[in-house]
């Protein structure tokens, strides 16, 4: 089965935060970028597919020229080839005009699967997956933990709040946003990233794709949350910390 | 109607998603600073009583959403229905809850109006029209966003962050409204929810709970919180990274698909405090965060807080209370 799997480069983790000058985003010139996490597990449930079913494994990426990086490592993991949607100003798309973009680049392609994260550990929206389903005409299922592909269709663990889950069919091709946690990551071994220098990795320009970017909410401004609690910062070295904490733990919480 | 705002609640099984209430709320609060006209609408099968008590709250019209293939929630289904019902009542604004279910619905339904779901919104200001304030990077940034494009503008609320108890009491008329759907349009296929055999651990009955996130950096490190949870007499707890990376059982768990949870004191060591884990412990009565990031979001919910390295403030809390035991 052609399986695509759209992945999204974000801030690494633990990055410290800047808000930019013009107060509408973060100073993004000296973060270090990585593969979303949950779109790292949509990989790999991908390669495990190909790996029961056999086919070809697709990763699509819109970023710019510096994702080529965390595409590369999409590849030294398994994918069969890439195609990078690149431009500069990427992030000034909304999620619809993203997912435009993303189906338009694929509509070609004809995969039976589309593979994405659940959501963007940076913007959060939780959406493109969802919305490049109804723009190709395509079903979906959300926050997926399990997939089992039966002749012509699916059927996908789906989970639901508080500790349920729900079991759902329905017929290929389909898109499916992935919960981290679905499975182990693999990491790119050395012969891997050799391979994947001459897999191909088709560049694709926004200009190309023919969609009209039509903003449909736009950030304002970006800063950091006013506190909802007064928080007693406890402060000293972290031996004179433990023991202030334990003493407030014992004559203010009263707990032990 | 073009003057009206529309909260889509949700149900299962005849049972109100708790967050429907609190969006409901949300509704309300917004109606008012804008001067729309604030109606509800009830999707489902057989959601007569639903809408009824619907009926009692402070609405202009609560539309009962009826019709037996939405008797279990299809994403095709439910996003056809909702469809012919806002290009009936064309509101300026609906809104919905932020649930998994609006995860897997809103988005869909607002592509089929050219509009993208201002989604996850924790509060809103009237400034010439409204600005959604959401959250950025898992809670560590703020973002006031402002809509654009063609009417209606898809908002769905985060939980908790309007209080349920304000919806105001009033009386609605209840209109039927029966979409036009056919089985053949439904291409998902649901079978009944269920739950997996959890283990013997029921955090929601300890009164200490001790909680790790990734900040433990490995599984080999667990032992250093467990230590912890073992001198104060706690239970171990753990974000879902933590849980999924296999450092400790799911059973283990807390936040909004895990364990909900409400100690006399939880301490979160290493837990940034993404939304989706404060949903789990934020009902707690004291919260005590342990975490490196002076700016991570769990101290905005925090009692007590420290900024250190929980390598060396741990191991010196169990330290600590050993020595105070001996001293008694």
């Amino acid at each position: 089965m052609k399986i695509i799997v759209s992945i999204k480069e974000v801030p690494v983790r633990d990055s410290q935060l800047r808000i930019a000058a013009d107060e509408r985003w973060i100073e993004d010139g000296d973060l270090s970028y990585e593969m979303n996490e949950p779109d790292a597990y949509a990989l790999e449930e991908a390669l495990q597919l190909k790996e029961k079913h056999g086919g070809e494994v697709i990763a699509l990426c819109a970023g710019p020229a510096s994702a080529a990086r965390t595409i590369r490592e999409a590849l030294a993991k398994g994918a069969d080839r890439a195609l990078h949607i690149e431009d500069d100003h990427i992030a000034s798309w909304d999620t619809l005009g993203l997912a435009r973009l993303l189906s338009s680049a694929i509509a070609a392609e004809k995969p039976d699967l589309i593979l994405t994260g659940l959501q963007s550990d940076d913007l959060g929206y939780g959406q493109t997956g969802v919305v490049m389903a109804e723009v190709l005409g395509l079903p979906h299922a959300t926050i997926v933990m399990a997939v089992e592909v039966l002749d012509r269709k699916i059927r996908v663990k789906r989970e639901l709040e508080s500790g349920w889950f729900q079991n759902i069919e329905m017929p290929l091709p389909a898109v499916l946003t992935i919960q981290s946690g679905i499975n182990k990551l693999r990491y790119a071994t050395l012969m891997g990233i050799k391979k994947a220098k001459s897999k191909e990795l088709k560049r694709i320009e926004v200009g190309e794709l023919l969609v009209i970017p039509a903003a449909t909410a736009s950030i304002e401004r970006v800063y950091l949350p006013r506190k909802a609690k007064q928080t007693q910062m406890i402060e000293g070295t972290a031996k004179e910390a433990a023991a202030k904490l334990i003493e407030k733990l014992k004559f203010e919480v009263r707990v032990l | 109607m073009s003057d009206t705002l529309l909260v889509v609640t949700e149900q299962r099984s005849g049972e109100w998603n708790r967050m429907s209430l609190e969006t409901l709320a949300a509704g309300q609060k917004l109606a008012a600073a804008t001067g729309h006209s604030l109606c509800a609408a009830v999707p489902g099968h057989g959601i007569a009583p639903l809408a009824g008590e619907l009926g009692t709250k402070k609405l202009t019209r609560v539309y009962a959403v009826d019709h037996e293939l939405l008797a279990s929630y299809t994403a095709d289904g439910y996003a056809a229905a909702l469809e012919q019902l806002i290009r009936k009542v064309q509101p300026s604004y609906v809104l919905f809850p932020h649930t998994y279910q609006v995860r897997d619905l809103a988005p869909k339904l607002a592509t089929r109006f050219n509009q993208a779901l201002i989604c996850d919104v924790i509060a809103f200001r009237h400034e010439n029209g409204p600005v959604f304030v959401r959250q950025l990077f898992q809670g560590k940034l703020n973002a006031d966003v402002k809509p654009a494009g063609p009417a209606p503008c898809f908002v769905s609320i985060q939980a908790g962050a309007f209080n349920p108890e304000h919806v105001e009491a009033g009386t609605a008329p209840v209109e039927p409204f029966t979409p036009e759907l056919a089985a053949s349009e439904i291409r998902q296929r649901p079978e009944a929810p269920f739950r997996e055999s959890s283990g013997a651990v029921d955090l929601s009955s300890a009164d200490i709970i001790v909680s790790v996130g990734r900040g433990i950096k490995e599984k080999d490190n667990i032992p250093i919180v467990e230590a912890l949870a073992r001198a104060i007499g706690g239970e171990l707890a753990a974000t879902r990274p933590v849980c999924d990376s296999g450092w400790l059982p799911i059973e283990r768990q807390v936040g909004s698909s895990g364990q909900t949870v409400a100690p006399k004191v939880y301490i979160a060591v290493g837990i940034s405090g993404a939304i989706q884990h404060l949903l789990g412990m934020k009902g707690s009565k004291t919260i005590v965060a342990i975490n490196k990031d002076a700016n991570a979001p769990i101290f905005e919910v925090a009692d007590y807080g420290i900024v250190g390295d929980l390598f060396e403030v741990i191991p010196a809390m169990v330290e600590e209370v050993k020595h105070s035991i001996v001293a008694h």
